[in-house]
């Protein structure tokens, strides 16, 4: 089912003269177990999109409709709405404040009216998802590394068991081998617990590497929605938007330039080492 | 210009009273010496020691052991301290922690006008340092109008209107979009570049490393590797041990190589891996004969 998007506007200080449009007209579907990535320059309104749809926003028009409910009609049950729609904040682990990390994962589920006894056990499921040791589980989380401390945070938003989970640049500020922790693990809920992961990003060469879909926000409009071969053949477009292509796009758009007759379709490093091999063997062989 | 002898930082860590409950090692005996006008770039895990070392820099912290000079001044010396903090200026990662005035230009006035420049003189260093960074046309706009990378780029007039002769970067891109990004390090290296100041750049993005003068690779509070970014990113497996990681295009040199290819193994632009696979092709074909030969033209043909 998931969450139907149907033509949203938002305006940020309605009817004064500081009026900013936001979200322009936006119509999207984002279906069950999907890794989406959200792309735009600072001031897309990627964020304003991404807090509409777990109701923190109101649209100024147009509908939500999840699993077929409008969220705006009154019937709509908003509590269940944010249990299901999960939204983890830049530097999430700013919010961590529990004596260890297991009480901080609970605090979630037990807000939801869980007795202590099903919150820890949703903790536990949730610190063991985002592969946390359990040496940690009673350490401060605050005596934790800066890659761990980002993935109990995210336990603590897992442990809602969400649908849909929306996590706006959970890598800013990491290193290299910590974002691939993290992106990974984000890889491997999505499959084992059939979620839709959004995944706000300013890192082109992540998106190209662990999405299925890409959707590009530009000046409050949804400007491209495909996947993410498709959405990376349009450079031009996208530096315009004050974006990027992945670093291996480029790579290879050179090489096609100085008359390396390769595809410009890779995005990762594989498949452009995998492209330039055929291409080699397809010339000397 | 910058000149570190067997540095040693602990940080005391507290218990819920206050008391001293322990110490943790965050740099433990660095020694390094950074010429004026050099270009480095500092990488490194998270918790490698970066971030602490930076802050030895403009004073922000003072050494356990060892001994810190900027300029020839010992940042232990309180009285050097104004005079180290005005030389090197330091530009932090989240850009809205850094912006105080209501107006650009007044931001970037701030600091001048703190250490009591006369009047005429702060506005030329305005001017000045805004046009460096390429942010003249914005002065008179609200900083919260800005995108990142602008208020980046104002953060690093402020420092420049100080007339630094250092200037260090703690992850000042982590949180900026692909333009900003480019923004900040494209001023930084025009900084550099033209002006003549040195830069310490801590990055954790490769790519942003390869126009260094030299790379220096903290892990656990020592400086694991240093050298020139061809020396350092050509090591791929250590860098990867160290938890970091090189640029792309090295990384896909390295894998290709690893498949057989003849490449040299310290490509560090895309223009260099292109170089690097049209002269090996045109190399391998001179010695092949007919077949491929013809196979070749037929390719062409098809195009």
């Amino acid at each position: 089912m998931g969450i139907k998007i149907d033509d949203i506007c938002f305006e940020y200080e309605r009817g004064t003269a500081m009026q900013v449009t936001a979200l322009d007209h936006i119509s999207a579907e984002i279906p069950d177990n999907q890794f989406i990535g959200l792309i735009g320059h600072t001031g897309s309104g990627k964020s304003t999109l991404v807090q509409t749809l777990n109701g923190l926003l109101k649209p100024t028009s147009g509908h939500i409709y999840y699993n077929g409910e409008d969220i705006s009609g009154e019937k709509f049950d908003k509590k269940k709405l944010r249990a299901d729609v999960g939204l983890v904040f830049q530097y999430p682990e700013h919010q961590l404040f529990e004596i260890d990390v297991l009480t901080d994962v609970m605090f979630g589920p037990k807000n939801l009216g869980l007795s202590d006894a099903e919150a820890k056990k949703r903790a536990l499921e949730a610190l063991e998802s985002v592969h946390m040791p359990e040496k940690y589980y009673k350490s401060s989380p605050f005596d934790l590394s800066g890659g761990q401390k980002r993935r109990a945070a995210i336990a603590g938003v897992l442990a809602m068991r969400p649908k849909i989970l929306i996590l706006d640049e959970p890598t800013a500020g990491l290193d290299p081998k910590g974002r691939d922790g993290i992106l990974g693990m984000i890889s491997d809920m999505k499959k084992n617990l059939n979620m839709t992961i959004i995944l706000v990003s300013h890192s082109m060469d992540d998106v190209a590497r662990y999405v299925d879909r890409i959707m590009v926000m530009g000046g409050g409009k949804l400007l491209y929605d495909d996947e993410p071969v498709k959405v990376f053949r349009h450079v031009q477009e996208l530096e315009n938007l004050g974006l990027a292509a992945p670093q291996i796009t480029y790579i290879m758009k050179l090489l096609k330039e100085k008359g390396l007759d390769v595809s410009t379709d890779a995005l990762t490093v594989e498949q452009a080492a995998a492209e330039i091999m055929a291409h080699r063997r397809e010339l000397h062989v | 210009m910058i000149k570190i002898q067997k540095l040693i930082h602990d940080y005391i860590k507290r218990d819920d009273e206050g008391n001293a409950a322990g110490t943790q090692r965050a740099i433990d005996g660095v020694d390094l010496d950074v010429k004026a006008g050099q270009f480095i770039a500092v990488l490194g895990h998270n918790g490698s020691g970066k971030s602490t070392l930076a802050k030895h820099l403009n004073a922000l912290l003072f050494p356990t052991e060892g001994t810190v000079w900027v300029d020839g001044l010992d940042t232990k010396d309180e009285k050097n301290l104004w005079e180290i903090r005005r030389e090197a200026g330091m530009v932090f990662q989240n850009p809205d922690n850094q912006i105080i005035a209501q107006v650009v230009e007044e931001d970037v006035g701030f600091g001048p006008e703190n250490i009591g420049v006369p009047t005429e003189e702060i506005w030329q260093r305005v001017e000045y340092s805004l046009k460096t960074v390429g942010m003249w046309e914005h002065r008179k706009k609200s900083p919260n109008r800005l995108s990142g990378g602008q208020k980046q780029r104002v953060s690093i007039a402020g420092v420049i209107a100080m007339e630094p002769k250092c200037i260090i970067l703690d992850e000042p891109t982590a949180m900026l979009d692909p333009n900003g990004r480019r923004e900040v390090i494209s001023a930084a290296m025009k900084l550099n570049r033209t002006k003549g100041i040195t830069v310490i750049l801590i990055t954790h993005y490769m790519e942003e490393a390869i126009n260094a003068d030299r790379i220096i690779v903290m892990d656990r509070g020592k400086v694991a590797m240093q050298g020139t970014p061809r020396e350092i990113f050509s090591q791929v497996e250590r860098m990867k041990e160290l938890q970091l990681d090189v640029p792309q295009v090295t990384l896909l040199a390295h894998e290709l190589r690893g498949m057989g290819l003849k490449i040299p193994d310290s490509i560090l632009t895309k223009e260099e891996l292109a170089a690097a696979l049209m002269g090996g092709q045109t190399s391998q074909n001179s010695g092949l004969g007919g077949d491929c030969a013809k196979k070749e033209a037929a390719h062409g043909d098809q195009n």
